[in-house]
């Protein structure tokens, strides 16, 4: 009998088999934006407001244009003749290219300068002189929606005040009346800073217009690059199929190369003009300052809760900093993304919640950094409310979740605001944290430190997200529906390339997707080629954030799979001199039913499909599938983390971190492990450090690695990794999203660690992130401490 | 990085580097490590019309104690090689509790403690430390050297005592009255940050009792901020609770902190209090 083969040696699902990408990023030989040199190409650099707010009253280019090796200074005005010095956004907003009337964040694009180098184009930059009038800025919604505030937008027709969206979910009436039944009703006001996802590649463009054939190449760091070539036909009003968008190897993404960008578009320009490649690449204040952000919400939030803990219904508004221009990049309905996804892992009858965005003078965004479309925030809101829940019932917080957490024989079960979770065992997820991190031990080592005037506390996050945006009826961007595409080519030697529309900015899409094609053919994953980030040579797909690839895109992988071994399963049978109903499928092999040692391998039927096939059939084994996702997949997470927190410094340190996650089928298991790791790494920066302010003036404090400060080896804790595995019941291998989990449900365990070693002190909140400062005063006034960290001067 | 346009000269000489000074003037700047006029040229905060890159001159890179036990660091010493120093961690507990302090890695790599003292960014460790050993700087031109005492050398922010044409070529430390201990506390957003809050102390005892005392601080005033009170409650005493507590409280009053992104200016000075009062308890004692 045939040997069967071994799916683990052969790379395919649940193997830890190495990422294929390294070998070129560890010896230096992978291709950055950065890397590639086109023939003849000029190098373009971005002038940037130094004001917040202001009126442009004049813009002499005259002295650039003067500079030697400088050859096209571009302005608004120049732009607007191209109709292109606004540009739509993915919200349905517009957004300025190059600033013609008004200025409207710190680091808004003004000009650009095309030279023979850099240094000359950056030269060309500091030779342009501006002249403004200042306007007062505004740099938080209650200052946006004061009265008498100047408007921000007075570029858009009939806007009249600073509010770009209004926005509800839910049963506002049964809420209400559950709420007239509480016996006690939770209250708490939070500040999710604002933050940057920061990736340490800064976005770039070359774009390369070839005047003969009229085709644009753009080299592009974009995570969608479909998407992408979607929009510049419609800003740049060129046709499709005459613009390809090249996504090549990428330093990281977190969402904050999704949106299009004023830079992308002025290369593109340029190199129209000027007829010739235009390389333009952002330097890292140029990323902080002005790309997208993510998260300054603020959020005020209630639960209607019953003595014996039961929670009977929530409702909370959400007040969202959307800087100048509304360009979340998110899907059409859900104008604050999926923030009412919040408390989905709890069973609670009702819920009715609303928001407002407004513009203010910061940069624009809102987009999803390491999160899908604003979970994050809704996360982090859920269970620091919890919590405080938990602490105002005077119930244990453990039991308090566990008494409210949906129950394994309650899925699929549909939430206040509409979700349909699939699946998860949640109270089985809290039991492992709580057993790891031996938490009846841990409090009573708390009340022992307590006693010596220590302070430990245990802080516990858990959260189910949805991820895999999206299905069709609900989810879509710019009118394109949310699904993705693979295609998959099975060569005569039965190797294979497969083709996928998502693009991996360090995911490791080129090693995991080939693990499903191993476990849907038996081919093993070092015989298959992942390609992607090029839209003339791959599928349509929506591209990869919002933890969607692995439940989209991955399952668009499985489906072509099967279709080719659909195909194969003929030609196995014409080889095997049966009818089709008499084979049987093992991994990798075809035998005749009753017959296992008469079999043909799948390499064996795909020689057959070029050099053997039955007549009639087509030749060739080659197929493409596009996925329409019924749900989303809903992992869950169960984090722990304890805390001791120094008194007098305000400084804290993180004890143990406990992490349980349940993604689902896991493709390859180290890939899983090294993205919840990542994760949590930003979840505790976020707690812990991480945060762009504004000053009264609209300065933007977080515009370098010395004020925005990522966390490094030596100060982020370990973590300790378990997990629990509950197939999605609706996605073909049964795997989650997985991603973000860690960066969505860590945030709140490092708070509510915090807050747990205060909890004798009245203190109900400290907004993030926990710098010892803000610990030290709460502690010490014993005070909340709200809001986002203002930048303070001795004048307050 | 694109800073605006320079001359870069290399000498391979300090005599060929002091007439290279001497020909332009205060337009050039003395490369050493880089760690603070890379970033500004790189923002084009400034833009100096040369570079004169002491790095290929050999003879400054060695730190060594003469036969009176006076420590001399050259100025091509990098942190790196003062943080893995036998010699300072033997002798020097102060030094080497700042060493793996300064920024991060990659950083002390490649910068100096004599380029730091130059740059005299209030924010800079080694300044503290200095002030706290009662360390010199030694500077050279064409006419010679001259000694400055650190307390003399930083004269404000970003502003030291060097005259036009010299070279700052070394530090020294002078032999201790006795056994020295200390140690360097700084607290810190994250690693690589400037200091929220330094303090330098540096004891010199025999017998428990203190013969000299050095406290400075890092990040809490326009300077390094020598607490020059709380140095001479100490002097001739014991450590006890209460002598602790006098100086901390002496050292709180002396810090002149200024409420920012980092925190209040009473945070600052809390810390202040906690950091001497934590040192001088525990004189091992190594970063919160």
């Amino acid at each position: 009998m045939a040997q069967a083969l071994d799916e683990i040696k052969i790379g395919g699902l649940g193997s830890s088999r190495k990422r294929v990408e390294d070998d070129r990023f560890l010896r230096g030989k992978g291709n950055y934006i950065d890397d590639f040199k086109l023939p003849g190409m000029v190098h373009m650099e971005i002038l940037r407001s130094p004001l917040a707010h202001a009126r442009i009253t004049s813009i002499d280019t005259s002295k650039a244009w003067q500079i030697p090796g400088v050859h096209m200074v571009l302005t608004g005005d120049m732009a607007a003749q191209h109709n292109l010095a606004w540009m739509p956004t993915l919200s349905y907003d517009t957004q300025a290219v190059l600033a013609t009337d008004k200025v409207r964040f710190q680091g808004q694009e003004i000009a650009c300068v095309v030279a023979d180098d850099p240094y000359i184009a950056k030269d060309g930059c500091e030779a342009i002189v501006v002249e403004y009038e200042p306007l007062p800025p505004i740099v938080n919604p209650y200052q946006a929606v004061a009265e008498g505030a100047p408007i921000i937008r007075d570029d858009k027709e009939g806007q009249t005040d600073n509010i770009c969206y209004r926005w509800e979910v839910g049963d506002r009436e049964g809420t209400e009346r559950a709420f007239a039944q509480a016996d006690l009703v939770s209250k708490l006001e939070l500040h999710y800073p604002r933050s940057h996802p920061s990736p340490i590649e800064c976005c770039g463009s070359i774009a390369d217009y070839n005047s003969a054939t009229a085709k644009l190449t753009v080299y592009m760091t974009t995570q969608a690059p479909h998407i992408i070539r979607a929009a510049v036909a419609i800003v740049a009003e060129l046709p499709e199929h005459m613009i390809r968008i090249i996504s090549p190897d990428i330093g990281g993404g977190f969402g904050n190369k999704v949106p299009v960008y004023p830079g992308y578009v002025c290369s593109i320009l340029c190199s129209i003009l000027l007829t010739r490649p235009v390389k333009w690449i952002e330097d890292k204040t140029g990323n902080l300052i002005s790309t997208h952000y993510a998260r300054d919400i603020y959020y005020k939030g209630e639960l209607a809760l019953r003595k014996d803990g039961k929670i009977l219904a929530v409702r909370f508004h959400c007040d969202s900093d959307n800087g100048a221009f509304f360009s979340d990049a998110q899907p059409t309905k859900f104008k604050l993304g999926l923030i009412h996804s919040a408390f989905a892992a709890y069973d609670i009858p009702f819920g009715y919640m609303t928001a407002q965005g407004t513009y203010t003078n910061k940069a624009p965004g809102g987009v999803a950094y390491r999160c899908s479309f604003r979970v994050t925030e809704a996360m982090f809101f859920q269970e620091r409310a919890i919590q405080a829940a938990a602490y105002d019932l005077g119930m244990d917080q453990a039991a308090f979740r566990r008494l409210n957490l949906v129950k394994s024989h309650q899925f699929p079960f549909r939430t206040p605001y509409g979700f349909l979770l699939d699946s998860g065992q949640y109270e089985k997820c809290l039991d492992v944290a709580l057993n790891a991190i031996d938490y009846d031990d841990f409090l009573r080592e708390k009340e022992e430190a307590r006693a010596q005037g220590r302070r430990l506390g245990i802080g516990i996050s858990t959260m189910t997200e949805p991820l895999g945006a999206g299905n069709s009826r609900e989810y879509d961007i710019l009118g394109i529906k949310m699904f993705d595409a693979a295609e998959l080519r099975v060569h005569p030697s039965g190797k294979a390339i497969l083709k996928i529309g998502s693009k991996t900015q360090g995911q490791g899409h080129e090693t995991t997707f080939a693990q499903i094609v191993t476990h849907e053919l038996g081919i093993p994953a070092a015989d298959i080629l992942v390609q992607h980030g090029d839209t003339d040579n791959t599928p349509f797909g929506m591209g990869t954030y919002a933890s969607r690839s692995t439940p989209v895109a991955g399952a668009a992988t499985a489906m072509v799979a099967r279709k080719v071994r659909a195909k194969a399963r003929k030609l196995a049978a014409h080889l095997l001199e049966v009818s089709e109903e008499d084979v049987e499928w093992e991994l990798g092999r075809f035998h005749v039913r009753g017959a296992p040692n008469n079999g043909v391998s799948i390499q064996e039927c795909a020689m057959a499909a070029y050099g053997n096939m039955p007549d009639g059939m087509e030749p060739g084994l080659e197929n493409n599938a596009y996925y329409d996702p019924p749900n989303m997949t809903w992992p869950f997470a169960a984090y722990i983390v304890t805390v001791e927190v120094d008194p007098e410094t305000g400084v804290w340190d993180v004890l143990r971190m406990v992490a349980v996650d349940d993604c689902g089928v896991r493709i390859n298991p180290m890939i899983v492990e090294g993205q919840i790791m990542g994760g949590m790494t930003e979840a505790y920066a976020m707690a812990n450090m991480q945060f762009i302010t504004y000053d009264a003036e609209g300065n933007c404090v977080g515009s370098n690695y010395m004020d925005y400060l990522l966390p490094t080896a030596w100060e982020t804790p370990g973590f300790e990794l378990h997990e629990v595995v509950t197939p999605s019941p609706h996605h073909p291998i049964g795997a989650k999203g997985v991603g973000e989990c860690a960066a969505v449900g860590g945030p709140a365990a490092f708070v509510n660690a915090v807050m747990d070693a205060i909890d004798d002190t009245g203190v109900r909140n400290i907004d993030m992130p926990l710098i010892p400062d803000r610990v030290w005063e709460a502690l010490k006034y014993r005070r909340d401490i709200s809001g986002a960290p203002p930048v303070k001067s001795d004048a307050d | 990085m694109y800073p605006s346009r320079f001359h870069y000269e290399a000498p391979r000489t300090l005599d060929e580097a002091l007439d290279l000074l001497q020909a332009y003037g205060d337009e050039a700047k003395v490369l050493a490590g880089g760690q603070s006029l890379i970033p500004l040229i790189k923002l084009r905060f400034a833009a100096p019309a040369a570079i004169i890159d002491i790095n290929n001159i050999s003879g400054l890179d060695y730190h060594e104690e003469d036969s009176d036990g006076s420590l001399y660091v050259g100025a091509l010493c990098r942190h790196r090689t003062l943080e893995r120093s036998p010699l300072l961690r033997s002798k020097h507990p102060t030094m080497s509790a700042t060493a793996p302090l300064i920024s991060d890695p990659m950083v002390r790599s490649r910068g100096t403690l004599v380029g730091s003292l130059c740059h005299a960014d209030p924010q800079g460790d080694w300044a503290s430390v200095m002030l706290a050993l009662g360390g010199e700087i030694i500077a050279r031109s064409t006419g010679g050297e001259r000694v400055i005492p650190v307390s003399q050398f930083v004269v404000g922010p970003f502003q030291n005592a060097l005259q036009p044409g010299e070279i700052a070529v070394r530090a020294r430390v002078p032999a201790p009255r006795g056994t020295r201990s200390g140690t360097y506390l700084k607290l810190e957003r994250r690693v690589g940050d400037f200091a929220t809050v330094g303090l330098a102390v540096a004891l010199e005892t025999s017998g428990g009792t203190i013969n000299r005392a050095g406290l400075a601080l890092t990040g809490v005033g326009p300077s390094n901020i020598q607490c020059t009170a709380a140095e001479q409650a100490l002097a001739g005493k014991t450590l006890n609770a209460s002598t602790i507590d006098q100086a901390a409280r002496l050292a709180a009053e002396a810090a002149q902190p200024k409420t920012d992104v980092r925190g209040s200016a009473e945070f600052k000075r809390h810390v202040v209090y906690t950091f001497v009062t934590r040192a001088l308890s525990n004189p091992q004692a190594r970063a919160a």
